[in-house]
């Protein structure tokens, strides 16, 4: 099982302005200007160099909402929500397969806010004729709110001119589902209007999506029940928007979670890897990377006896073969 | 995990041990309310010596952020001294550092709080 992340950003898409490249340019320079003389005459010695740079001046952790793609061993392909994310990944997939080569999209929709769907008016395989899109998903009002946002006077195309054929289907939590060859599970998360959180398994591999996720420390049955679903997980997209501090004071009830209570969670769980997903938009590239350390070396005075939990921090581009 | 009140002249002292994790962090609460109570205004301030506390989770920084938030409301004022330093690491990783007053003495934390 492969997971591509194409968004990652929570709340609304964001991206590096030009005062924030032009700083990022200086401060590699400032580096640059310290190597030994002949360091950066080579093409080898130059990929050497931005290698070792820290990910915040070298990469970037992007600014494109939720949108996570699962790859498994069969031909269709498994989504999990429509953030705007999903134009590039849509780009990708007509990229590879061509418009005349129609597939199956099964689309995992964690709840209706706009920051996970606005990119489906974006994914060019709805526009055409032949692909095929199931929106999966635990809100009755899915359909309805897919509709409205392709509607006037908030989008010029409305929903009736795709020219791909949409599904829509309701999914119940506690129950299992056989979808496209992966087994799903579906959990009530805490949220505002609610959303939901998936578990994807297929040949001894699990992928849990558990954004916009609030994990109230009071709630003994929702934190013994996010165990229970996180188990043994090879890898969680975990919303790991605040710092503790911020998300237990002034943002409580804001329905995001923790890097914290990302890493209790998983290491309680057994899980192999976290992956601090559905940043706080607030967050540039330099917090995000003191995020990353923070939460490995809470890994670490935490785990005591407990097999070691490899934390990641998602980012737009990352794939993570499990 | 354990509480035991200490003695100080100007400050109610609380020396705190062990873990406050998930599952020790309720009756840490339960254990500090009396000490709570008294922290009130006109009161001296409310100091927890963290000297004997090998590791707080998550839970445990909350049950600390509603003490602090108690006191306040009371007037009191309330602080916590002498972190381990892999204790004192995760209120930085968490930032309750920002949120509660910590000191890295005793001495420290009644100079400014008493």
């Amino acid at each position: 099982m492969q997971v591509r992340f194409w968004g990652t950003r929570g709340s609304l898409p964001i991206s590096l302005n030009a005062d924030q490249v032009r700083q990022r340019l200086l401060s590699v320079l400032e580096i640059a200007a310290r190597l030994p003389a002949g360091q950066l005459d080579t093409a080898a010695g130059r990929a050497e160099f931005v290698d070792s740079l820290p990910f915040a001046l070298r990469g970037t952790y992007g600014g494109q909402t939720s949108c996570v793609e699962i790859q498994g061993s069969g031909p269709e392909h498994l989504i999990c929500d429509l953030g705007s994310g999903a134009r590039d990944l849509g780009h990708a997939k007509l990229a590879c397969f061509g418009p005349g080569a129609p597939q199956t999209y099964h689309v995992f929709i964690s709840h209706l806010h706009w920051d996970h769907l606005m990119g489906l008016p974006f994914f060019s395989p709805l526009y055409i004729p032949g692909n095929r899109l199931v929106i999966h998903g635990c809100h009755a009002e899915l359909e309805a709110a897919v509709r409205l946002q392709m509607s006037a006077p908030g989008f010029p195309v409305d929903f009736s001119l795709v020219q791909g054929q949409v599904e829509f289907r309701l999914l119940e939590t506690g129950r299992a589902y056989d979808i496209a060859g992966f087994r799903v599970e579906a959990m009530l998360q805490i949220h505002g209007g609610d959303s939901y959180g998936y578990r994807f398994e297929q040949d001894g591999k699990s992928f849990v999506y558990a954004t916009d996720s609030e994990h109230k420390l009071d709630r003994e049955d929702h934190w013994a029940a996010c165990i229970d679903f996180f188990r043994g997980a090879d890898l969680i997209a975990f919303d790991a928007m605040y710092p503790l501090a911020e998300m237990v004071s002034v943002k409580a009830d804001w329905g995001h979670s923790s890097n914290m209570i990302g890493v209790e969670l998983a290491l309680a769980a057994g899980a192999r890897r976290l992956a601090l997903f559905h940043h706080d938009p607030l967050n540039d590239d330099a917090s995000l990377d003191r995020l990353l350390a923070d939460s490995r070396r809470f890994e670490s005075l935490s785990r005591q006896r407990r097999p070691p939990l490899e934390v990641i921090s998602a980012y737009d581009g990352l794939t993570v073969e499990l | 995990m354990e509480l035991e009140a200490g003695i100080h002249p100007k400050a109610n002292l609380v020396m705190v041990r062990g873990r406050i994790d998930h599952g020790s962090s309720m009756t840490f609460s339960e254990l500090l309310h009396p000490h709570l109570e008294k922290c009130k205004k006109g009161n001296p301030p409310l100091i927890l010596d963290f000297s004997g506390v090998e590791y707080v989770s998550s839970a445990g920084l909350r049950a600390l952020m509603i003490a602090t938030r108690f006191a306040r409301n009371q007037g009191g004022r309330l602080g916590i001294a002498g972190f381990q330093p892999l204790v004192r690491e995760v209120f930085g990783i968490s930032r309750f550092d920002l949120v509660i007053p910590c000191f890295d003495t005793l001495e420290a934390a009644v100079g400014e709080l008493a």
